[in-house]
């Protein structure tokens, strides 16, 4: 079995990062797993996690009143889960649901946060790497809501 | 950067072909299966050139064509209904008659992407000037390195060649809607959100891209940002073509004319205009 320290150099996200922040990393994780149709998170709880998605897909969804949840996105393998551990009021904004078995480390973010707090340099890394990744996040929101696809043309 | 043009005795003059089949590919798009009614002479062309399809009494337009270029008795033309002369061609049925004038323009560049990997990403109905590519690297398939489809369309509905996506076997396709229901179990999300899960080693990947002109721009700059470059990206466009050999100047792009020159074109060749909001 691969050790978690191992597994989280590997992962994508933390690419490059600094082999004594892996460590620190490794001291904040734990190996997760969601059946199908598990929840990992629901919309207004405590966000005190976010997720380096292994294996398997997760749907990031929103409840309506008197209709079906609405799926906005799916996250899948080598991907990462979650925000909303780094900002206030630190509660999830959409629910999760893991639309197969879905293998994950999850990251302590109450931890992670005093460790930024401590080391500047280790907040600026994991800022960094959120940031690109909300950046992209966001720039393919705003193409999908242009719904590119339905456009007019002529013919 | 053509890699060949067919030679076409009047480009000016349509031919009868008769439509032998016509295909229900979502609630407003249709193939339609044709062939010359002379029968005298097989139709060949090179995948990502196109067509002018002429309903009789209605109009012309330019259609790319989405069979396969190794069947030379009949050709396809995918259509989606967005205005007069669509609607036209997607009320036909069997038996019916058009007027066809091409093959026109340039192709894709499957013989340069020999020995690579091979990265197709199609938006919406992109798909269908892809499919005649697609044709190609399956017959071929021991030519090509890893080949990898990243497909994106607006919702599950509007996906095209449903039957047959799950025959190309030896690619690995990756599918994405923007919006659905909860039946869907595929990914959410546009194309370019597909392209971390595909491997491809960018220094030896040779990019096709065809849909909407914004989605071909951010699946630009994901690939450029993965180390594909410029020279080995290729990028089918779109304008108003009329009379498709360059002489109107209706589809002209800076210097060059989207239907003499491209449509397909080499993203180094045209990078300089294709930021140019004013072309």
């Amino acid at each position: 079995m691969e050790s978690l320290q191992k597994v989280i150099e590997e992962h994508s996200f933390f690419k490059t990062l600094d082999e004594k922040y892996i460590e620190v990393l490794t001291g904040c994780a734990t190996n997760e797993t969601f059946k199908e149709g598990e929840f990992i998170f629901r919309e207004g709880e405590n966000a005190d996690k976010f997720y380096l998605i292994r294996e398997g897909q997760v749907a990031l969804e929103i409840a309506s009143p008197s209709q079906r949840p609405i799926s906005i996105q799916t996250i899948s393998n080598g991907d990462v889960l979650g925000f909303s551990w780094l900002f206030p009021p630190y509660r999830w904004c959409f629910d999760a649901l893991a639309k197969s078995k879905v293998r994950a480390i999850s990251m302590d973010g109450k931890c992670l946060r005093k460790k930024c707090e401590e080391d500047h340099a280790l907040g600026y890394e994991l800022q960094k790497r959120f940031g690109e990744i909300m950046a992209q996040r966001l720039q393919a929101t705003r193409i999908q809501l242009m719904d590119l696809y339905k456009m007019p043309a002529r013919g | 950067m053509q890699e060949l043009k067919t030679k076409i005795e009047n480009p000016m003059l349509p031919k009868t072909f008769q439509i032998h089949k016509v295909i229900k590919e979502t609630y407003d798009t249709y193939t339609i299966e044709l062939s010359g009614q002379d029968c005298k002479s097989n139709f060949i062309f090179k995948p990502g050139q196109f067509n002018m399809i002429y309903v009789f009494g209605i109009g012309e337009v330019p259609i790319s064509i989405s069979s396969s270029s190794e069947n030379t008795s009949h050709i396809a033309h995918t259509t989606r209904s967005i205005g007069a002369v669509t609607n036209a061609i997607n009320a036909l049925r069997a038996g019916d008659t058009v007027g066809i004038r091409g093959p026109f323009g340039s192709n894709w560049p499957l013989e340069k992407a020999i020995g690579k990997d091979v990265i197709i990403v199609a938006g919406g109905i992109g798909l269908a000037p892809l499919r005649p590519a697609i044709y190609h690297l399956l017959s071929n398939r021991e030519k090509y390195r890893k080949v990898t489809i990243l497909y994106g369309t607006r919702t599950p509905l509007d996906i095209l060649y449903t039957n047959e996506l799950e025959k190309w076997k030896s690619m690995d396709v990756y599918i994405t809607v923007d919006r659905t229901d909860d039946k869907w179990r595929g990914n959410i999300g546009v194309v370019t959100t597909l392209i971390p899960q595909a491997a491809f080693d960018p220094k030896n990947t040779l990019a096709m891209i065809c849909g909407p002109e914004i989605m071909m721009r951010f699946t630009i700059q994901a690939l450029q940002s993965k180390g594909i470059s410029d020279t080995d990206i290729y990028i089918s466009m779109e304008r108003n073509m009329k009379c498709a050999i360059g002489f109107c100047g209706h589809c002209q792009f800076g210097p060059a004319f989207i239907c003499k020159d491209g449509p397909v074109f080499c993203f180094e060749q045209i990078k300089g205009l294709f930021s140019k909001r004013e072309i």
